[in-house]
């Protein structure tokens, strides 16, 4: 009986112990609100409406419509599509500016050049997106200046209530995102490799192309990820400034649970598109590891 | 002809004045040392002969051909850096072939070239590992083989063994020196330790401040050192106030001697001097042993047991300088205490006068 307590009391005072200690709140918190409620939304998906009840034997009815009625298969291939032109124009227009924080400005100004590229996240995401309207819309700041200067007769329409304006707003709004874990790739690079391959005969643009890109690929995967995952199921930008060709597949989940009061099919919208999201996800992943790993 | 020639040589890094003034000229062929404390200016020397820093003045020729705006990547040199800069992404083989790209080569030529590379560091066979798989000294290799593959006119050593463990550190200042010898390539190396520089180079240039303080072959730099600066950066050396007159100096402790040219090697002129001398070049005698050597006399202050050798600290009579002694622990010999009474033992020719 001593030895147990003995036992029980050493472990107490172990790493395992203190580390149990510091991921149980967090554990317990992501099993209350992400766990219960995703198997919830999974249960939910096989279940079906049956006017004001919910008939609850299971059926795969819900996912035979998903796949075959062509409005959701239209919503979640655009919403595809609109989140990967969002994550190529984010990490695109992300990685030059990380690298020039990273090897063009001073390591003592670096810190403020990350703060400022943290400014979007001052205002709420809510207010930025409401602000793109502003900016785009037909007698918005884009327009008027445009025509001020005479540069156009008319408004120019593409440019709000449509796929366009939500990848704009989205890649605003998820730029920090992107630029953070290439900036961090980045400085991780050793510069003395750089050297290396400039000495062994690589021009700038080869040394660039052989050695920083490859280092910094793992960055551009975390990038594209983080950008990828949540601008997928995205409702609040679509919904502000994409108009009706402009609106994604969480807006048509959103119509399901509450407009018509379907929450069977909306769970099962939204199990399909965690799996879209997760399959493309581990092929990106996998691709990754492939190019960036020894050849 | 001399493959390497700096005349004039300065480098500003803002305020900092890095090189003031270097002229120097390195054979082909040549294994040679910059030696010097941490801040000297070795590395950027080094760096500056690399093309990876332009001189602020001065001209860099190599083989005769000015290096004035050529960038690192067009000059017949090749770097083996102090954290080897091994491409983690590479395989070995991969990081051995990396400078080949441009080669007119077909690829099996390529690949017989990394291993033939491989094979002179002594890593044939390990051209599939991966880059971080390898152990400090495996890194080594692999940054050498990288290098000397493609048969620059000079390679340059940016201290490669100062991260190495000591056993492994000679192994590696050995197999250096072999290679070198045999591939007949012109090495630079850069390093702080005299002893690394001392082993392998043909010459090494002792750098202080920006300046070199002396350049000449291990043996003379050793023994004829030109200032005392250079003289305790280079092994140990005791020195002793002294005073010279004509060719006869007057050492305190010790006695009189006379002195020739040679031992002045900053030059000779009448008046005070510091007189240095080499712990081995002195002798403890054993009560009762008998020399026909100069005799002086003193006590022991400190010593320390190094296992083959014992160090004395002996303070002489008549001054309040010390003189380091080592001896080898030959069997019989009996270690002295703190406190006992010395007979030292020494040469007028090991004298070395400085002003």
């Amino acid at each position: 009986m001593a030895t147990t307590w003995t036992r029980f009391r050493r472990w107490t005072r172990s790493d395992s112990a203190s580390g149990l200690l510091l991921v149980s709140p967090a554990a317990l918190f992501a099993l209350a609100l992400l766990a219960v409620p995703l198997a919830a939304v999974v249960a939910f998906s096989f279940w079906s409406q049956d006017y004001l009840e919910i008939d609850r034997t299971f059926t795969w009815a819900n996912y035979r419509a998903a796949v075959t009625e062509p409005i959701y298969r239209e919503l979640m291939l655009r919403s595809v599509l609109i989140s990967g032109a969002v994550t190529i124009a984010t990490v695109v227009l992300a990685f030059p500016l990380a690298y020039f924080i990273s090897f063009k400005v001073a390591d003592r100004h670096k810190a403020l050049w990350i703060f400022l590229v943290t400014i979007p996240f001052w205002t709420s995401y809510l207010i930025r997106a409401f602000l793109w309207k502003v900016i785009l819309g037909f007698n918005g700041v884009l327009n008027t200046s445009l025509q001020t200067l005479g540069l156009i007769d008319e408004p120019l329409s593409f440019i709000l209530y449509n796929p366009n304006a939500v990848v704009i707003t989205l890649a605003h709004a998820f730029a920090p995102f992107a630029i953070l874990p290439i900036f961090v790739s980045l400085e991780r690079i050793d510069r003395s490799l750089l050297e290396a391959a400039r000495d062994l005969g690589e021009s700038r643009f080869g040394a660039f192309w052989r050695v920083t890109f490859p280092l910094a690929l793992p960055g551009v995967v975390a990038a594209a990820l983080i950008v990828f995952i949540p601008t997928i199921g995205d409702y609040v930008t679509p919904r502000l400034v994409g108009g009706p060709d402009g609106l994604m597949i969480a807006n048509m989940i959103q119509t399901q649970f509450l407009r018509l009061n379907n929450a069977p099919m909306g769970a099962t919208l939204a199990v399909i598109a965690m799996l879209v999201v997760s399959a493309i996800s581990l092929v990106f992943v996998a691709l990754s590891r492939r190019w960036s790993g020894p050849r | 002809m001399s493959i390497i020639s700096l005349s004039g040589v300065q480098k500003h890094f803002g305020d900092y004045h890095a090189l003031r003034g270097i002229d120097l000229e390195i054979a082909g062929g040549e294994f040679f040392s910059l030696l010097g404390p941490s801040g000297c200016g070795k590395t950027t020397l080094l760096r500056v002969i690399a093309g990876f820093e332009d001189v602020s003045e001065g001209t860099v020729l190599l083989s005769g051909r000015d290096m004035e705006g050529v960038p690192a990547n067009r000059r017949p040199t090749n770097m083996v850096f102090q954290s080897y800069a091994i491409f983690p992404h590479l395989s070995v083989a991969e990081n051995v072939g990396f400078g080949l790209r441009r080669a007119a080569m077909s690829r099996g030529e390529k690949a017989a070239a990394v291993e033939e590379a491989l094979g002179m560091v002594g890593l044939a066979g390990y051209g599939a590992r991966k880059a971080n798989a390898l152990s400090g000294g495996q890194r080594q290799r692999v940054a050498l083989a990288r290098a000397l593959i493609l048969k620059p006119k000079v390679l340059l050593l940016d201290e490669p063994l100062s991260a190495l463990d000591k056993k492994l550190r000679e192994q590696m200042q050995a197999e250096l020196r072999r290679l070198q010898r045999s591939v007949g390539i012109t090495f630079i190396l850069v390093t702080h330790d005299q002893e690394e520089a001392l082993i392998m180079s043909d010459r090494i240039a002792v750098m202080f401040e920006g300046r070199i303080a002396q350049l000449a072959d291990p043996q003379t730099l050793y023994r004829r050192p030109v200032s005392r600066q250079v003289a305790q950066f280079i092994g140990m050396m005791s020195f002793l106030p002294g005073r010279i007159a004509g060719a006869e100096v007057t050492v305190a402790g010790l006695g009189r001697a006379s002195v020739e040219d040679d031992q002045c090697p900053a030059g000779r002129a009448d008046g005070d001097v510091s007189v240095g001398i080499r712990p081995e070049l002195l002798s403890l005698l054993a009560p009762g042993e008998d020399t026909d050597r100069q005799l002086a006399h003193g006590a022991v202050t400190e010593r320390t047991y190094y296992g083959d050798m014992t160090y004395y600290d002996v303070a002489l009579d008549g001054t309040d300088a010390e003189v380091t002694i080592s001896m080898k622990n030959l069997p019989g010999r009996a270690v002295l205490e703190r406190g006992d009474a010395a007979r030292v033992a020494w040469d007028a020719r090991s004298l070395v006068i400085f002003p």
